[in-house]
């Protein structure tokens, strides 16, 4: 493999280390959990689900916080996840600059939105 | 290293690059590498159906009103968009998410216990497609109301 690191590193590269494999891992662990709960809730629940228990279950302030922490550790863990498909399948440096852009731009304004409608509940 | 090219074995095809239309109908992969491939398109599918999940969320916790919107969806549809089709799409997400969840609980187990034996990489990545196409089926079952 070619230098690419130094006054080599590629511009739209990954940060050469360990620590967007270790946020990667460490944003699924916390969606993992969340997972549970909020599936726990769910199973827990009897009888069929109306809207108050739904939106009851993301009403309460410790679960609207959880999510919150869940909306930026899935945006988080997206950008790293296609950041790595851009790196691998695209090679011509505008477009994976474009579509690495998209990506962010896309993450961005889909967490604002879930915030949005989490916190007008 | 000991396995090298004898004259009894036939010669292997080599790949140094993979061509999508010449190579991939006929590129074997192992069962890892199925769960591999398939953990990207499952989660690139999950990226642009994004903005699809969460006004499912908003409508489904917004108001009273809304989730009636919601829980229709899934049966009269919403205007020309039929409701097999929203829960088509909905059983497409499942699959990506549980395929995902699952390749993903796989990766955090080899790193944290470094297993990382040929024959381990094999038997999970079955256990990760039969669980994953498993669950979905049953979900799926379940969705389009066969029990």
């Amino acid at each position: 493999m070619s230098v690419n690191y130094g006054s080599k590193r590629i511009v739209v590269g990954a940060h050469y280390g360990l620590r967007d494999w270790l946020s990667q891992r460490i944003t699924a662990a916390l969606m993992v959990l969340f997972t549970l709960l909020l599936l726990g809730q769910v199973l827990l629940t009897r009888g069929p689900i109306g809207y108050e228990t739904w939106a009851g279950i993301f009403a309460a302030q410790w679960m609207k916080v959880l999510t919150f922490v869940v909306i930026i550790a899935l945006a988080y863990h997206v950008w790293v996840g296609m950041r790595d498909i851009w790196m691998d399948y695209i090679k011509p440096i505008w477009l994976r600059l474009s579509l690495q852009v998209f990506t962010i731009v896309w993450l961005v304004g889909c967490a604002g939105w879930a915030i949005q409608v989490l916190w007008r509940l | 290293m000991t396995e090298l090219v004898t004259p009894s074995r036939a010669k292997r095809p080599e790949f140094r690059n993979i061509n999508a239309i010449k190579d991939l109908p006929t590129y074997r992969l192992p069962p890892a590498g199925w769960v591999s491939i398939l953990h990207r398109v499952s989660g690139a599918l999950m990226f642009l159906l994004l903005p699809f999940i969460i006004w499912l969320f908003d409508v489904s916790v917004s108001s009273e009103y809304s989730f009636a919107r919601f829980t229709a969806l899934f049966g009269a549809g919403v205007g020309p968009v039929p409701g097999w089709f929203f829960k088509l799409v909905a059983l497409a997400l499942i699959w990506a998410y549980l395929h995902h969840i699952i390749a993903g609980i796989r990766h955090l187990w080899m790193d944290l216990t470094h297993a990382v034996t040929k024959e381990f990489g094999r038997s999970s990545a079955i256990v990760t497609l039969v669980l994953s196409l498993g669950l979905t089926a049953v979900l799926g079952a379940k969705l389009f109301g066969l029990y």
